[in-house]
């Protein structure tokens, strides 16, 4: 088989059956009561969800909800830990909590392997992926992402006020990440819609949902077609020629890998560097030690990876089973929220504060166990350049408005408008 | 004192090569790796402890001797 026949319109439609999987009823409306209904994505958790997770933790400390089909909200970092480990009970076939799970026929490689694989598929799938994403290889993205930074920060020039979220944070792990496929840079804007449909359309119908994301899957197929005819030296061509078990990969294995690499690496990071600055703007004792010691940066990154961890993942249980004193059910969802366990104060001193300097920082930003996220080297090289840069380039800056600060609702929390005087 | 890295816990956060350059690298995927024998210089302690303590994984080892 050549690579060319793999990815024909044959391919698309074996796909398409692939969209047979459970499809659970829409509930929305307010949440009746945090410990027997919660929702990701109520205001008042998009808001701010620490309060809401610390009392969880001191009085539950693992929520339910029937919403999304039935899930679970271990809020300690203990259980936290225990379900990131246990990959025999809770399986990472779907990683975003929806009105849709995929069928379990596509366990153990699931929709975007390595994240969506179990073992022992898992291990193999992300070897592949490992050796482009170590923190020797990311660090030659260094000096072009400092370069881009630096021409985001040129454009302010005459404006008082900016928006970091929309025109500094989102740009910088969009024009990595895209350089690294080697996508066209100018379909930056596409990626925002391909995220936002992904992350945070989870309580569409479960249809809908599945028509926009067969968007983007439409979309990486053009770009195989593309590098099949002329094939770069990046990351899509090495996915395209790469082998597994004495084989070509799979068509599905190929985009689905592809799909991850694009959105796993964009709005994540975009929410790091977006509520660091949205701390240090409102925090100017932080501002102002960071400014003079900037050796402080990788230990303050840290922090803020800690107390503002942007990444929650999802699990769904394999079998009916009693675990930490809950009746969990096949199928049910755990909403594996890293944030929380992050904020536990039987892990943490100070658990409730940013402390800049924290020497023992044991977060679990990127989450523990077989699945770390594949691109934190390359996440800590974004989230201190930005930092360093904007840092270097803007002394002072402040909140032009607290209340007009939105963020993004779903698994991955960060700003999404966060207007700053910078002048 | 002697530092080791238990290659069954680690997944390559990487916090120890962070921290601790001089006592351990990254292997070709990420993993951290223990550079030399693992005997830890006594300049060092305060940095391979720090590593110790930051290991999400709590994967890193010391002995004390």
């Amino acid at each position: 088989m050549t690579a060319d026949d793999r990815f024909t319109e044959d391919f698309r439609s074996e796909r398409e059956d692939e969209v047979i999987g459970t499809r659970s009823e829409v509930i929305t409306g307010p949440v009746r009561d945090w410990t027997s209904d919660f929702s990701h994505l109520e205001p008042e958790w998009v808001a701010d969800p620490y309060p809401i997770q610390d009392d969880l933790r001191q009085r539950c400390p693992i929520a339910h909800t029937e919403r999304f089909g039935g899930g679970w909200l271990p809020t300690r970092y203990e259980d936290v830990s225990a379900i990131a480990y246990d990959t025999e009970r809770f399986s990472s076939r779907s990683i975003i909590m929806s009105n849709f799970r995929p069928p379990r026929a596509l366990a153990p490689v699931g929709g975007s392997p390595p994240i969506s694989s179990d073992p022992p598929f898992h291990h193999d799938a992300r070897r592949l992926l490992l050796p482009a994403f170590t923190k020797n290889a990311v660090t030659r993205q260094e000096p072009r992402t400092r370069a881009y930074c630096h021409s985001l920060i040129d454009a302010f020039e005459g404006q008082d006020v900016v928006d970091a979220a929309a025109d500094y944070a989102q740009y910088i792990p969009i024009r990595v990440i895209s350089d690294m496929l080697g996508f066209p840079a100018e379909d930056g804007p596409l990626f925002r819609e391909f995220v936002e449909d992904l992350l945070e359309g989870i309580n569409l119908p479960p249809d809908e949902r599945i028509e926009r994301v067969s968007r983007l899957f439409d979309y990486l197929l053009v770009q195989v077609h593309d590098h099949i005819d002329n094939p770069p030296d990046d990351l899509t061509s090495y996915l395209i020629n790469a082998e597994l078990y004495g084989r070509k990969l799979t068509p599905d294995h190929v985009v689905g890998a592809m799909a991850l690499l694009l959105i796993a690496g964009i709005d994540t990071t975009w929410s790091g560097i977006g509520a660091s600055l949205w701390h240090l703007a409102k925090t100017p004792a932080d501002r102002e030690r960071l400014a003079a010691e900037p050796g402080l940066l990788p230990t303050a990154v840290e922090e803020f990876l800690r107390a503002y961890a942007p990444v929650t993942m999802a699990r769904l249980v394999k079998e009916d089973m009693h675990w930490h004193g809950v009746e969990m059910k096949a199928e049910d969802w755990i909403l594996l929220s890293f944030p929380a366990a992050n904020r536990d104060p039987a892990q943490f001193d100070r658990a409730g504060e940013v402390v800049i300097d924290r020497e023992v920082n044991r977060h679990a930003a990127f989450g523990l166990g077989i699945h770390r996220c594949l691109g934190s080297h390359l996440a800590r090289m974004e989230l201190r350049t930005a930092l360093e840069v904007w840092l270097q380039r803007i002394g002072e800056f402040t909140l032009e408005d607290p209340a007009a600060v939105t963020w993004s609702a779903g698994q991955i929390r960060g700003p999404r408008t966060l207007p700053l005087r910078i002048r | 004192m002697r530092v080791h890295i238990d290659p069954e816990r680690c997944q390559g956060h990487g916090r120890c090569y962070d921290l601790a350059p001089d006592l351990f690298g990254e292997d070709d995927e990420g993993y951290g790796t223990v550079l030399g024998d693992g005997t830890v210089p006594p300049g060092q302690a305060r940095d391979v402890r720090l590593a110790v303590s930051n290991c999400p994984e709590r994967a890193i080892e010391l002995e004390e001797s």
